[in-house]
């Protein structure tokens, strides 16, 4: 802390000494020795903020994650149509481009498809723009439940008379831009969750390891090298070996959850551990004492609280691993299986080389999957460089 | 350094206990054993077997002792070599389980190669021409490849190979090289096979190791003793090479250390993608059928290979930087 006030200290002293200089300036400089001014009475959350938008990839990945949540969030509205919905006159098609204009008028359409299956019944789809699907927006389709709530039937967009499939069908035609809506819906959820139980697990475990040292810090420590000791991904396969198939969807997707979490919750708490082993010296903490404040009352209101700002950095950090596990478990067929559809679950269907080659689009989750993580490590970048806003 | 060994080799001990422990309770889990689980299967495909020979069966493998019992029966036969004998394959645990781990070394070792071959030199090229626009671009590659796990770019790699190469890619060797005595050609066909797993499994470490490399240098060219290199009159690519890389190298030791768990732990998912003999596909079959003492022993000897591996990297590093002392 105490280095906290000296470091201040000093950025004060840098102002005050901007503001010496700009008296030499032209008055419109002015403003900025206000805004200056007015960066010093800024809260330490509020730094972090300013500098945090101040780095244009990191907003574009939170922009992104955003996106991706909002879009799950609304699966059902965003979609158009359901989980299981099939068209059996369109397996396995390609791709539709939406058209905007029709004859010079802003009206989106799809091309109705033609299909013709050549000697080797291989299905070729050849757009045939004389039938043009116009596109519906706000119409009335299948009926879901918006949130889980609310029965509805009104969808985003929709081609009545004909299909629209932005991503193209599956093996049983189904459209894969709903599934992958869907999917995220599970996938992102299990990273959410995965980090709220690896963060409980850790950061209790973790505090309490730094604060009380001695024989807790020992055993705890010994208990996360243990941990540590198996290798990540086939220790996560025998676990999820474990579950049993016949288990309800709700009770497997809960099992996978805490499954990825025995392993997470190690890293969290090693790093916690050390945050708290600096900061446990700390006159706040010692006043804290003095104060006749209890052991759980420190951790919980003081020590915790401190470590905000780094717990926030770590989990985002560790939302893409929790995905990607979740995925790659999935995948193997040991994590998620059908009726719950995750991106792992997608995946799996495409395990097959040959669906690759012939229908490169149902390989569409991969890129879903790929955008999803590189956009949390930038927002998780840009976030760890703004968790330590006086460095500049 | 020789105590330091012993007494790492005897810590390693306890833990491995401990893990056979664990290992043992986890590969149990399942409800059910080797021979219901086939049973279902048998019964699924419209054959079958009745309760009395499963029954029998299951006393004839001990699995219907407690389970402190059939953990013991596991271990005792360690120290003889013994790791149980597979129910799936009719074979004892040990060679089945060596050979997958010899091919899991193989690729890990090349992808090691891969990662040291790659990150320095670009490390050091990103270092020396910092924020150029090459520094910005292998920066955003590494951040790519750090960002795409084994498993997508091992998907990528087959669907590159398959769509736009048009060659044929995954497994250990060629079909028609499979059953050909070993020659050069035979040889050459299973490097062929080898290096795309090692690269893939390389990849995301060897993001991690550029961008430490370039932070190191970077820290280690503003020192002083650069300085006086440079001012005595030194080449650059003298100063460079022979001062500040020496030194600037040492800690990927330990980071490189860092990367092996990744490394073991995500070849099998990238053996299962590509079809190649790395523990992975056997694992899987094992833990679905539940055969459990292969499931058990590949556990066990990929947690043996991890210590191992830590082991290996401590010992570097002191070979590399005189100034770590062991004791």
């Amino acid at each position: 802390m105490s280095d906290l006030t000296t470091k201040s200290e000093e950025l004060f002293e840098l102002y005050e000494g901007l503001g010496d200089a700009s008296e030499d300036l032209e008055p419109e400089d002015q403003t900025s020795q206000k805004s200056l001014e007015s960066i010093y009475a800024l809260s330490q959350w509020q730094l972090m903020w300013r500098k945090f938008i101040r780095n244009k990839v990191a907003i574009l990945g939170g922009i992104v994650v955003l996106l991706y949540y909002l879009g799950g969030l609304f699966a059902g509205f965003v979609a158009p149509y359901t989980l299981s919905t099939r068209f059996i006159k369109y397996i396995h098609m390609p791709p539709q481009r939406i058209r905007f204009f029709n004859d010079g008028k802003f009206q989106p359409f799809v091309c109705d498809l033609d299909l013709t299956i050549d000697e080797n019944l291989r299905k070729t789809y050849t757009p045939d723009c004389e039938k043009r699907i116009p596109l519906e927006f706000f119409s009335h389709g299948e009926s879901y439940k918006l949130l889980g709530l609310i029965d509805t039937d009104v969808h985003l967009f929709q081609a009545p008379g004909g299909i629209v499939s932005l991503l193209g069908t599956d093996r049983q035609g189904r459209d894969m831009f709903s599934r992958v809506l869907y999917g995220s819906q599970v996938s992102l959820t299990i990273g959410l969750l995965g980090v709220a139980f690896s963060l409980t697990f850790g950061s209790v475990l973790g505090v309490a390891s730094g604060y009380y040292g001695g024989w807790i810090d020992d055993l705890i420590q010994r208990l996360i090298e243990l941990v540590r000791a198996f290798p990540a991904i086939p220790l996560w396969m025998a676990l999820s070996a474990a579950v049993p198939p016949h288990w309800p969807p709700l009770r497997t997707y809960f099992a996978v959850t805490i499954i990825l979490s025995v392993i997470g919750w190690t890293w969290l708490a090693r790093q916690l551990r050390g945050k708290v082993l600096a900061l446990r010296d700390e006159d706040f903490v010692l006043a804290a004492k003095l104060a006749g404040a209890s052991d759980v009352r420190i951790i919980f209101r003081h020590l915790i609280p401190a470590t905000f700002g780094h717990i926030i950095v770590v989990s985002t950090l560790a939302m893409p691993s929790m995905i990607l596990a979740e995925t790659a478990l999935s995948f193997l067929g040991l994590g998620l299986r059908p009726p719950i559809t995750s991106w792992g679950v997608l995946l799996k269907e495409v395990q097959n080389i040959q669906s690759i080659a012939l229908y490169p689009w149902v390989f569409t989750p991969a890129l879903a999957i790929a955008i999803a993580i590189l956009a949390f490590n930038f927002l998780g970048d840009g976030l760890r460089d703004a968790a330590d806003p006086y460095t500049v | 350094m020789l105590a330091y060994m012993g007494r790492r080799i005897l810590g390693m001990v306890p833990t491995l206990v401990i893990v056979s422990i664990v290992t043992f309770i986890i590969i149990q889990l399942p409800p059910g054993d080797f021979f219901t689980t086939r049973a279902i299967e048998a019964a699924m495909s419209g054959g079958g077997q009745d309760k009395e020979t499963v029954k029998k069966m299951q006393e004839r493998y001990g699995l219907d002792k407690p389970l402190y019992v059939q953990y013991w029966r596991w271990v005792s036969g360690f120290p003889r070599g013994d790791f149980g004998y597979s129910l799936e394959w009719n074979s004892p645990v040990l060679p089945i389980v060596l050979g997958r781990m010899g091919y899991t070394i193989q690729v890990g070792g090349l992808s090691l190669l891969f990662m040291m071959g790659v990150a320095v030199p670009i490390g050091i090229y990103s270092a020396t021409h910092q924020y150029s626009f090459g520094d910005h671009a292998l920066s955003l590659v590494g951040f790519l490849g750090l960002s795409l796990p084994g498993f997508l770019l091992a998907l990528l790699w087959m669907f590159l190979g398959i769509i736009v190469l048009r060659i044929p890619v995954g497994g250990e060797i060629s079909l028609k090289m499979a059953e050909q005595p070993w020659s050069l050609a035979k040889l050459l066909d299973y490097l062929n096979h080898l290096w795309p797993p090692a690269v893939i499994l390389g990849l995301a470490s060897t993001a991690q190791l550029q961008r430490i490399m370039r932070g190191n240098l970077l820290d280690v060219m503003g020192q002083q003793y650069i300085t006086t290199a440079r001012a005595k009159g030194l080449k650059e690519r003298k100063v460079v090479n022979k001062y500040a890389v020496r030194v600037a190298i040492n800690p990927l030791i330990s980071v490189m250390a860092m990367e092996v768990p990744k490394i073991i732990s995500e070849s099998t998912i990238v053996g299962i993608v590509m079809s190649v003999p790395t523990t992975g596909p056997l694992l899987l079959r094992s833990l679905l059928t539940q055969d459990m003492y292969l499931a058990g022993t590949f556990l066990l000897f990929m947690t043996l290979l991890l210590m191992i591996s830590n082991l290996l990297a401590d010992i570097a590093l002191a070979w590399a930087d005189p100034r770590i002392v062991y004791t």
